[in-house]
């Protein structure tokens, strides 16, 4: 497992990463236009109403697109090569995560990818929600 | 067209500059595009960069300026830099303008630190996820580009081969060696799907601009170069937040502004430059810009129609890919549409009347462009 560059919570974003902890994919909904949207703010970024609350998601996504790493980053050295990736959640709003539970090569991973949210526990505070094929590995 | 560029210089050298600091390469820059435009440090009122503050760089030339400009979004800085010199000078609140840049990117001398906290959005949001600065987060969209419209790896190889052909030509240019697409496909993975002659260089180097009202352009002594249309525009801080991956939507805005301010349609652009910081950032600045459909720029790079001798030439100073690129690389974009608009270019194209400079910033977060003429009619 990496040795990853941990983050640290702000106010507007510790719910997130409390649910993070409970395996619980926190978003927030605008109940003015009814738009699910990340990352975490007090407000909607569309239609700028306050009237915003916190749900937890599926956790089902799709891959929307990715890097297949040989460049590692800090702490990253005996996991090259490894799968960066932008998710597309079922309810709309996309995140960066990592690719786990297929050989990363490009033929595994056609765009488009039904997966499915698991979680790494990093620390007492910091779980990450990371994603695999909902299929499993083919 | 309120505006005119009458000096511009980049520094002596550009590539691996070890005994120069971030803030003397500034410095050097900014002395010979003063001396380009026969003027003093005591004619500039206004000073731009990005890098280093405007402050520590009117202190280390010796300049009280009336007008400051930090703006600093990475690559394309200098092209909103030349667009808010126009402003400030047509507001009254400078005369002079001195835009500045420059980087120790290889040899790291006098640089600042990339430190992070770790509470910031991209600490909380990518850097936890493996991403190892640029070439694994610029890189990103292109697959979905791949996906949507069948844009192949050989046009995607097929930048960096088109940009090649120009630096084989550009005493100047860091890498001047032909190259195929299978040179490039045969390259080292950097990034799945990028190889390493898809990806920019690192180096070092400078470059400045002399900025004043158009009125006054023909007092200096080189032909004027005469700010007709700019653009600029920001989309996100995080990669994973752009709204589209298959379009830049900084740079449509940018874009359209530019030319809307510029009265001209995309077929009067002589000559091009589209920052390629990776070969697939150009393709995305053509359609983005108009100068194509969306999805089309795929065939039209693997035509070579960008290369020398083809109908639209582009990056032919070498480009990022192949020239230098020292980490905010559009400085180097302005002076060569510049250069060509002054027939001083090394690979000079017949006739250049209009050329257009767009800048991108960070990993497609901002957008500038200028859209320059040598016509004062225009």
């Amino acid at each position: 497992m990496p040795k990853r560059p941990l983050p640290q919570p702000t106010p507007e974003t510790q719910e997130f990463w409390d649910g993070a902890r409970r395996h619980e994919l926190r978003l927030q909904r605008c109940n003015a236009c009814g738009r699910a949207y990340f990352f975490p703010r007090p407000f909607c970024p569309r239609c700028a109403s306050d009237d915003v609350g916190w749900f937890t998601a599926s956790g089902k996504a799709r891959l929307y697109s990715y890097v297949i790493s040989h460049r590692p980053a800090p702490g990253f050295k005996d996991d090259v090569p490894y799968v960066i990736a932008v998710v597309e959640l079922e309810e709309g709003p996309r995140m960066m995560t990592n690719i786990v539970g297929v050989e990363p090569k490009p033929e595994n991973l056609p765009i488009d990818l039904p997966l499915q949210v698991t979680w790494e526990r990093q620390s007492d505070e910091i779980t990450l929600p990371l994603f695999e094929p909902s299929g499993g590995a083919p | 067209m309120s505006a005119a560029i009458v000096g511009a210089r980049e520094t002596e050298m550009v590539g691996v500059i070890p005994d120069k600091s971030a803030i003397e390469l500034h410095a050097e820059a900014a002395r010979a595009a003063l001396a380009d435009a026969g003027l003093t440090k005591d004619d500039i009122d206004g000073v731009l960069c990005a890098g280093q503050s405007p402050v520590a760089v009117a202190e280390y030339l010796g300049i009280t300026p009336t007008y400051i400009d930090g703006t600093s979004v990475g690559g394309c800085s200098f092209m909103i830099h030349v667009r808010h010199a126009a402003a400030a000078i047509a507001a009254g609140l400078c005369t002079t303008a001195l835009v500045t840049h420059g980087e120790s990117g290889r040899s790291r001398v006098g640089m600042g630190g990339f430190g992070q906290s770790p509470q910031m959005l991209g600490s909380q949001f990518e850097s936890p996820y493996g991403v190892a600065g640029p070439p694994t987060r610029f890189t990103l969209p292109f697959l979905r580009h791949m996906h949507e419209y069948g844009t192949t790896h050989e046009q995607l190889a097929s930048v960096a081969v088109a940009t090649r052909r120009w630096a084989e030509t550009n005493p100047r240019a860091m890498m001047r060696e032909p190259i195929t697409v299978d040179d490039v496909l045969n390259s080292r993975i950097i990034a799945y799907p990028f190889h390493l002659l898809e990806c920019c260089l690192v180096t070092d180097g400078g470059g400045a601009l002399v900025v004043v009202s158009a009125e006054r352009a023909k007092d200096f002594p080189k032909k004027p170069v005469y700010v007709l249309g700019t653009g600029e525009s920001s989309e996100h801080s995080m990669i994973s937040q752009m709204h589209d991956f298959t379009e830049s939507r900084a740079f449509k805005v940018s874009g359209a502004s530019a030319f809307a301010e510029a009265g001209i349609e995309r077929s009067d652009i002589d000559h091009a430059m589209f920052y390629d910081a990776f070969a697939h950032t150009p393709m995305f600045a053509l359609e983005a810009l108009g100068f194509v459909g969306k999805g089309e720029s795929g065939p039209f790079f693997e035509e070579m129609r960008t290369a020398p001798g083809g109908d639209f030439p582009l990056n032919t100073n070498g480009g990022g890919l192949s020239y230098t690129h020292t980490g905010m690389y559009g400085m180097f974009a302005i002076q060569e549409s510049v250069r060509q608009l002054r027939g001083e270019a090394a690979n000079q194209l017949p006739g250049v009347r209009t050329s257009i400079a767009h800048g991108v910033g960070g990993m497609f977060h901002a957008a500038g462009t200028l859209i320059l003429t040598n016509d004062e009619r225009a």
